[in-house]
This record gives structure tokens, C-alpha cells and sequence, in this order.
């Protein structure tokens, strides 16, 4: 291998700063949230213990931290299921050409750059106006998914530009029918990507602040609950709040990315399967 | 990698054989109708609403159809638009400023200098993971860093720069930009990274052969290439913060303003109209940024 050069060791040194910069302020608090009973929000520890963690745990303590937890992990889902199934049918018509894909595309684009208080105060308005009560499930899963919908619609159109259609003119030519064709041949292969498309969704969702605030009614999601929790309580149980969902974000990403592989091994492994015919 | 078909691959030619010939507009329509009822429902109907409610009338309490222009006339007179946009404006313009220099060099180190592909994605991913946890939990983080007895203060003290803990880390301009730049950064690497991988090596050896300097070749050929990439990350970068009033809020400690703040405290009063009025301001702002912004890349084509 030739030398690096100099630039390489300016570069690499500017990249751990910036993960340094990334990770640094998560991890102390991660290490703030097992301050003794007596601690506070800034070092020096004062003791080591689990207090704050166990206090989280403790019934009506600090709000309605598990019930929000719970509307945000099933909100999550749902959006997630949605932006996966409507994103998969929205990449195949946008593979074909139909008219008005230009001012659809546009919609899309125009869903992700618009800010986020927008929707929540457009969707608020209307169920105001209907005399519809704001709720979750209903206007907060609606306001989600104008965030959630695009991103999973870009992921697919990427993944349909690369995809080669011959897979799928091999199956027409053994008579497959066009259902069969998506059944068997495409969605096996963009299998991994829809993983991407999911986790996209879900935690997507799960954090989302600004288009759930007027859109979700009388019972908050976890990161209302969290702001709500910013502006009255000051001890480390804030932090042992944010490490706990902390380390949730990150199972989740490993359960997705432990998905993904699998699908991935399972496509390399029935890679060839001539002769074997249609399941 | 680098031998990726960008063109679609197309519409699959028309077939002869087959009794199910549904005509395939009719097929892509049903298949895009579900997207097109969100979008409808819960996008294109509240802009509507927006835009409609902005000229409706208000008392302390309540709301009501009307057609005024009142609402308008008092934002556009009053002397704390200006300044509330003149900060948000400033918000915007070094929260950019950061995010794209720190995103181009650390998107350029991991195109240019990292050698294998298996680090470069294992890298990629160590400064994609933050972005999934929470942001409200991220801004939070700050405060034991940059709080009166925070550890920012605590070393500075130590080392004999400052006598007095600093007073304006935390809560502050300071903070919030700070605070955008952490949470914002991702929206440059990641396009700006994408567009990177997609330059063919060899462009950047025939500059060498040719003759060029490093920083030649960074700024003919490498920049101009990722320029794509660039102006994607700085649609994200611009809008999020343009919009923005959550970080504001928390990170300024309430002591700055921005037009999002304006909106979402005229929300807090029940002021709808005049709310729906600032809000179709901010959104003419951020589609003429964007539309200048798009003259330099046709998004479709980078997908």
C-alpha cells in the first residue's frame, strides 16, 4: 500500500472530533443518570447508584412516562407497516408511466422540506374545524406519515433505479402473472431494502416532535412526554429517561440491521435455486 | 458500486400475451391512490386550511370565517417580523455554514481517504446511529456540558482561560446553534457522502496525471461533482431549521425568537389566524430558498 499522506492524519483527526462531537454529550449523561440519590445535573458524581433508574419505574413519579412510552411504540408501528405498504406501491406506479407522476413527485418533495408546525397546525385546524377531536391514532398517525411517507418513497425509487428489470422479464417469459412476478421476484430481491424502508418508519415516528404536538391530543407520545418532563423536572431522572430510550433506539436499529442481514443471507443462499421451480 | 444504472430502468414493455391487460395508467393509479389520499388528506388539504383560516377573523377566545387583512397587515407592519426573520435568518445561514463544512470533510474523508468498503460503511454508520435517538433527549445532553458548573466551564476555569464560569454557553444564540449543528450535520453527510461514492476514481487520476494540485482537484473537479449532493443536504439543513421552534425554545432557554416560535406561541394563545397567517409567510420563505435552491440540481436525477 502506498503511504498516506499528511492530509489523511489532518481528515482522520477532524472525524474523531466529530464523532467525538456526536457521541460525547449522550454518553455523560448516560454516565449522569447513575448519580448517587444526592446528585445533580452536572458532574461531579455524587455517588453511584441506580436511584434515578429506579424512580423511573416508580408509579406516577415523574408523569405518564409508560403510557406514553406504549402510545409511541404502537403509533410507531403503525406508521411503520403504512409507510412500507403505501411506499412499495407508490415506488412500482412510479415505475410506470402514468399522468400526473410529475405533480405527485412534487407533492413528495414538497411533504419532506415542509416545516413540520405547518402540518401539525394544518391538521389541528382542520379536526378543529370538523368538530373532530385530535387524537393519536388518527390526526397524529395522519401528520406522521406526511413525514415518514417521502423518505420511504425515496429509499424506494432509489432501490427501483437500480433494479434490474430483466429478473422480472425472465418471469414474464415463464408466464408468471404480474401479481406472481411482485409476489416472487420482486419483492424478494428488494426485500433488505424494505428493512431500511421500515426502520426508517418506525423511528422516524417514534421521535417525532413537531408534527405529533397539536395533532395528538389529550394523550401524549413519549417525546412530548419528554419535553413536558424538560420544562419541570430537574434532577438526572431526565437523563435516566434519555438513556433508557437511548439504548431502546439502539435495539431497535440492531433488530432492523440484524433483519436485514438475515434477508440478505437467505437471498444469497436461495441465489440459485434452478431448476427448483415457483414456490 | 460504481456501475449503478441511474437511469430507470423504465416500463417494462408492453406485452402481447396475457388476457389481463389492464391499460397501466389505471394500474399506476391505483397503486399510487393510497399515497395520494395521505398526501391529500394530511398535506395538501391543511396548506389549504392554512391559507384559508389566515384570513379568517379572531376574538380573545374563539375564531371565525371571514375575509380580512388584518392578520396580514399587522404581521407585515409590525417591527418584530423583521427582526424574528432577521434571526432566523442568522439561525439558518451558520447553522449552514457549519453543517456543510463539517459534512464535506468528514462525507470527503470517508469517500477519499477511507481505503476498504467495509470500513467506510462501518464509519458511515458509527455517525448515522445518533440520529435515531431522540433529539429532544440530544439537546438535553448539553446541559451538563455547557451549564455554569458544566464541564465546558469546569475546563476552562482549570486551565486559567476564564476567571468567571461563562455565562452565555448555555442557554444562548451560542446554544442553539450549537445545538442545530449537532442534530443537523447528518443531512449533509449523508447526500453529500452518496453523491461522492458515485465519482468515478478514475476523473480524480487523470486531474493527477495532468497535473493538478490537491486543492486543484479538489475544487475543479471534486466539488463541482458533489454539487448534487451539497444542495440536497442544504435543502434539508435550511428548512429544518427555517421551521424549527422546538431547539429554539429549549436550547435559547427562551430567550430567543425565531418565526417558528412566533407561530407555535400564537398557537399557545389560540391565535389561529394570526398563527395560519405567519405560517403561510414562513412557507412562501422556504419554497423561494428552495426553488432558488433547486435551479442547481434536478433531485429526480440523484436518486
Amino acid at each position: 500500500m502506498e503511504p498516506r499522506p499528511r492530509s489523511f492524519y489532518v481528515l482522520g483527526a477532524i472525524f474523531a472530533l466529530f464523532v467525538l462531537f456526536l457521541y460525547g454529550p449522550t454518553i455523560t449523561i448516560a454516565i449522569l443518570s447513575f448519580q448517587g440519590p444526592q446528585g445533580g445535573l452536572t458532574f461531579p458524581m455524587n455517588g453511584v447508584s441506580l436511584h434515578w433508574f429506579a424512580d423511573l419505574f416508580e408509579q406516577q413519579a415523574v408523569g405518564d412516562i409508560w403510557g406514553s412510552f406504549g402510545r409511541s411504540l404502537v403509533l410507531g408501528l403503525m406508521v411503520m407497516v403504512v409507510t412500507v405498504v403505501v411506499s412499495v406501491m407508490g415506488g412500482l406506479a412510479f415505475r410506470k408511466k402514468f399522468r400526473g407522476s410529475g405533480v405527485l413527485f412534487l407533492l413528495i418533495v414538497t411533504s419532506l422540506i415542509i416545516p413540520s408546525i405547518l402540518v401539525s397546525l394544518g391538521v389541528g385546524l382542520i379536526f378543529n374545524i370538523a368538530g373532530l377531536n385530535v387524537h393519536w391514532s388518527t390526526s397524529g398517525f395522519g401528520a406522521q406519515l406526511t413525514w415518514t411517507l417521502p423518505f420511504g418513497l425515496l429509499i424506494m425509487f432509489a432501490v427501483f433505479n437500480r433494479f434490474d428489470a430483466s429478473f422480472e422479464e425472465a418471469a414474464r417469459d415463464q408466464g408468471a402473472t404480474p401479481w406472481q412476478t411482485i409476489r416472487h421476484v420482486v419483492l424478494p430481491i428488494i426485500a433488505p431494502s424494505l428493512i431500511g424502508v421500515a426502520l426508517f418508519g418506525f423511528t422516524l415516528s417514534y421521535d417525532e416532535f413537531a408534527r405529533t404536538l397539536l395533532t395528538a391530543g389529550s394523550y401524549n407520545t413519549l417525546p412530548l412526554e419528554i419535553f413536558g418532563m424538560t420544562t419541570n423536572v430537574t434532577s438526572p431522572v431526565l437523563y435516566a429517561l434519555g438513556t433508557l430510550t437511548t439504548l431502546f433506539s439502539l435495539a431497535i436499529i440492531g433488530v432492523f440491521l440484524g433483519g436485514a442481514f438475515i434477508a440478505q443471507r437467505r437471498r444469497a443462499r436461495r441465489a440459485s435455486d434452478a431448476g427448483k421451480g415457483m414456490v | 458500486m460504481s456501475d449503478i444504472e441511474i437511469t430507470a430502468p423504465a416500463t417494462a414493455p408492453a406485452r402481447a400475451t396475457g388476457l389481463y391487460r389492464v391499460p397501466e395508467a389505471v394500474t399506476a393509479w391505483a397503486l399510487a391512490s393510497p399515497l395520494v389520499l395521505v398526501l391529500g388528506f394530511f398535506l395538501v388539504l391543511p396548506v389549504i386550511t392554512i391559507v384559508v383560516v389566515s384570513f379568517w377573523g379572531s376574538t380573545e377566545w374563539s375564531f371565525y370565517p371571514a375575509f380580512l387583512w388584518d392578520n396580514y397587515q399587522f404581521l407585515l407592519t409590525s417591527p418584530v417580523t423583521l427582526s424574528v426573520y432577521l434571526n432566523t435568518l442568522m439561525y439558518t445561514v451558520l447553522t449552514w455554514v457549519f453543517t456543510l463544512a463539517i459534512g464535506f470533510t468528514v462525507a470527503y474523508f470517508l469517500a477519499f481517504h477511507v481505503r476498504t468498503q467495509t470500513w467506510q460503511i462501518a464509519l458511515f454508520l458509527l455517525c448515522t446511529i445518533p440520529f435515531w435517538t431522540s433529539n429532544i433527549i440530544r439537546m438535553i445532553s448539553w446541559i451538563p456540558f455547557l451549564g455554569r458548573n458544566g464541564i465546558a466551564n469546569s475546563v476552562l476555569l482549570d486551565l486559567g482561560i476564564v476567571s468567571e464560569p461563562v455565562e452565555w454557553l448555555l442557554f444562548s444564540d451560542f446554544a442553539v446553534v450549537l445545538a442545530f449543528v449537532h442534530l443537523y450535520t447528518l443531512f449533509m453527510v449523508v447526500p453529500i457522502f452518496n453523491t461522492m461514492m458515485r465519482i468515478d476514481k478514475s476523473l480524480i487520476e487523470a486531474a493527477r496525471d495532468a497535473g493538478a494540485t490537491g486543492g486543484q482537484i479538489l475544487w475543479n473537479v471534486i466539488i463541482p461533482l458533489t454539487k448534487p449532493g451539497i444542495m440536497i443536504g442544504s435543502i434539508f439543513v435550511v428548512t429544518l431549521v427555517m421551521g424549527d421552534f422546538i431547539t429554539v425554545r429549549f436550547m435559547s432557554g427562551g430567550q430567543s425568537a425565531s418565526v417558528g416560535r412566533m407561530i407555535s406561541n400564537e398557537i399557545a394563545l389560540l391565535q389561529y389566524p394570526a398563527a395560519a397567517a405567519d405560517a403561510v409567510i414562513l412557507l412562501l420563505t422556504v419554497l423561494i430558498m428552495i426553488s432558488a435552491m433547486l435551479r442547481f440540481v434536478d433531485i429526480r436525477k440523484e436518486l
